[in-house]
């Protein structure tokens, strides 16, 4: 075969993909960070130049771009509690009982519908009024006899369970309590438990060879134990590509939220960084701005993975 | 296998893990329950907490067509959806084959480049990517919502680990028969890699159906909004009918449900085969 014939395989091969990778990923990205470095903006009448780091510089000193910042980490505590609750729900579909498949079919069903019609689901769920959420909690209150106690009001209220202030980094006594923060995190525990990472767990958890915990069995160990010092250790590939792809996903997530239940408010509360770059480029068409925001969460998520990287390789070693 | 019982398990810690999964199951369902029961109640309870409407009122469901183009909705997103989907699927099985079969020099390094580009975030090169289809006059059409979408980095990596897994003498062995590239790709690599094009399928055309950023930017006139951005500006506009909304959510939410439990035994099994390490 000739080298220009197989050169030419090659192409037919990859070039429909590839094409469509360069014009719009690989290029795109360089032409983003270039456009940090400019003033343009989509309505604005003066000519678009160079700036060099202005907007890197009006960032650092841009109030709302650190509190969403605070904002989208915030919304990040509720992971390590979704991924436990896969890995729980993962181990129990794995004991083979009957109607397993049932379950899992069950539990998937939220991650593989979410969306926007979820999202508009919840907030119905949230309204203080007649929302079933707050006619259990009142009931509840009412029950124990706490029925002066006002439930919360969720996607309405700044308050949240570090008492952090609004629109200003710091912590005050008012703000400790439930409010539109924490009901998008439950809201996120509810849809991802059951989704791609229990369904990865369960492919992690068949392939852990059975004469492994067999073996400690045999040698008196009991379930936890096994599980502690067998299984957990044969699961850390699976957990190390979980919590890596989750802080992705997590320093980038809150837009469709932010868009279709709260319109990033009350007060800015529900926020992150990517609602924030959406309105920028697409309300007030500040393109050069929001490429330089853009380009500060892609350098936080490479940070944040290239040290998850090298702390899971020495915790578990991985690679 | 779902059947067999492990030899070692006991009644009591068998029962304990069929509780607490029918608590999860209950818990995962009750929202879609209300959802159902919302969607029934005549307008004047839906501010009020009885989840049970006292009248039952299917007629919710006409209404929502009557008040938006519900049924456009519905056909603009499949119609963006299988379109994404059709090239998305081609695309990546054509590229996955180029990075798993053929050898060339800069192979490893642009597999890499792809890996690599996992990691940035959407919002990167949504941008730059709204001002091409400003350049290339492709806002607020078809083609502008389903060409961006339609080469997929995550979609070679899948499949190019799916065909890693078919084994190299297959092909050898077309090649010494006379099979040209294409022959091997099309009758032995690809029906062999089956489970993962199932898996991409299912996942692209959920992801489609469902997405929000990249229309909510593009699209301006109401003919070509999809399913998600339709629902979106009903909300905002009639969200005080919670019954419509609700009967619109149940009608938006039940095909890729559906759709996950004809097909999720492929789905997991896609799943199973990709996680294994390539």
């Amino acid at each position: 075969m000739g080298a220009r014939r197989k050169a030419w395989i090659v192409a037919c091969f990859l070039l429909p993909n590839f094409l469509g990778f360069v014009v719009f990923t690989a290029g795109p990205v360089v032409f983003s960070l270039g456009a940090s470095l400019t003033n343009w903006n989509l309505q604005r009448t003066t000519p678009t130049r160079y700036v060099g780091l202005a907007n890197y510089v009006e960032l650092s000193r841009d109030d709302q771009f650190w509190t969403y910042l605070v904002n989208t980490a915030y919304f990040m505590i509720g992971m390590p509690f979704a991924i436990a609750g896969s890995l729980f729900l993962a181990v129990l579909l794995n004991q083979r009982l009957r109607f397993t498949t049932t379950f899992r079919t069950v539990l998937y069903v939220p991650a593989f519908t979410s969306g926007v019609a979820l999202m508009i689901l919840w907030k119905a769920l949230y309204n203080p009024d007649f929302g079933p959420i707050n006619a259990v909690i009142e009931a509840v209150l009412r029950t124990i006899g706490l029925g002066g106690l006002e439930a919360p009001q969720w996607l309405l209220s700044t308050r949240n369970l570090f008492g952090l202030d609004v629109e200003r980094l710091g912590v005050v006594r008012e703000q400790f309590g439930l409010g539109a923060r924490d009901a998008l995190i439950f809201m996120g525990i509810w849809t991802g438990v059951g989704g791609g990472n229990m369904l990865l767990y369960l492919a992690a958890l068949s392939n852990v060879p059975s004469e492994l915990t067999e073996a400690a069995a045999l040698d008196g160990a009991s379930r936890w134990e096994c599980f502690r010092n067998v299984t957990w250790p044969q699961l850390s590939p699976t957990t190390f590509f979980i919590v890596v792809m989750s802080y992705i996903g997590g320093l980038q997530g809150g837009f469709e939220q932010a868009r279709v239940m709260t319109a990033g408010g009350p007060a800015g509360t529900t926020t992150t960084l990517a609602y924030y770059i959406y309105t920028k480029a697409f309300e007030e068409f500040q393109i050069g701005y929001a490429s330089a925001v853009a380009w500060v969460l892609f350098g936080v998520i490479f940070v944040v993975t290239v040290l998850n990287w090298r702390f899971g390789n020495r915790e578990t070693n991985l690679l | 296998m779902n059947d067999e019982r492990r030899g070692t398990g006991n009644k009591g810690l068998n029962a304990a893990v069929y509780v607490v999964l029918a608590l999860v199951a209950v818990g995962t369902m009750l929202p879609f329950v209300w959802m159902v029961l919302a969607s029934f109640k005549p307008l004047q309870e839906v501010e009020q907490a009885n989840p049970v409407p006292s009248r039952w009122v299917p007629g919710n469901y006409r209404e929502v067509f009557s008040q938006v183009a519900f049924a456009r909705y519905y056909v603009n997103s499949v119609f963006v959806a299988a379109w994404v989907t059709f090239l998305t699927v081609l695309t990546s099985a054509l590229a996955a084959f180029a990075f798993s079969r053929l050898t060339w020099r800069g192979r490893d390094a642009t597999f890499q480049l792809y890996l690599a580009t996992l990691m940035i975030p959407g919002v990167v090169t949504m941008i730059p990517n709204y001002t091409v289809m400003v350049q290339l006059r492709l806002l607020d059409s078809y083609q502008g919502l389903i060409v961006p979408a339609a080469f997929s980095a995550f979609g070679t990596f899948l499949l190019r680990q799916f065909m890693l897994t078919v084994p190299p003498a297959l092909d050898e062995a077309a090649t010494m028969d006379g099979a040209t590239p294409w022959g091997v790709f099309w009758d032995v690599v690809m029906p062999l890699a089956r489970p993962g094009l199932i898996a991409l399928t299912i996942f692209t055309f959920v992801g489609n159906y469902g997405s929000f950023f990249w229309p909510l930017v593009l699209i301006k006139s109401e003919n070509l909004r999809t399913l998600p951005i339709g629902m979106m500006y009903f909300d905002s506009l009639y969200g005080r009918q919670t019954n419509l909304i609700m009967a619109a959510s149940v009608m938006s939410v039940v095909p890729p449900a559906l759709l996950f439990v004809l097909l999720q035994k492929h789905l997991v099994r896609g799943i199973q085969m990709g996680a294994v390490k390539g």
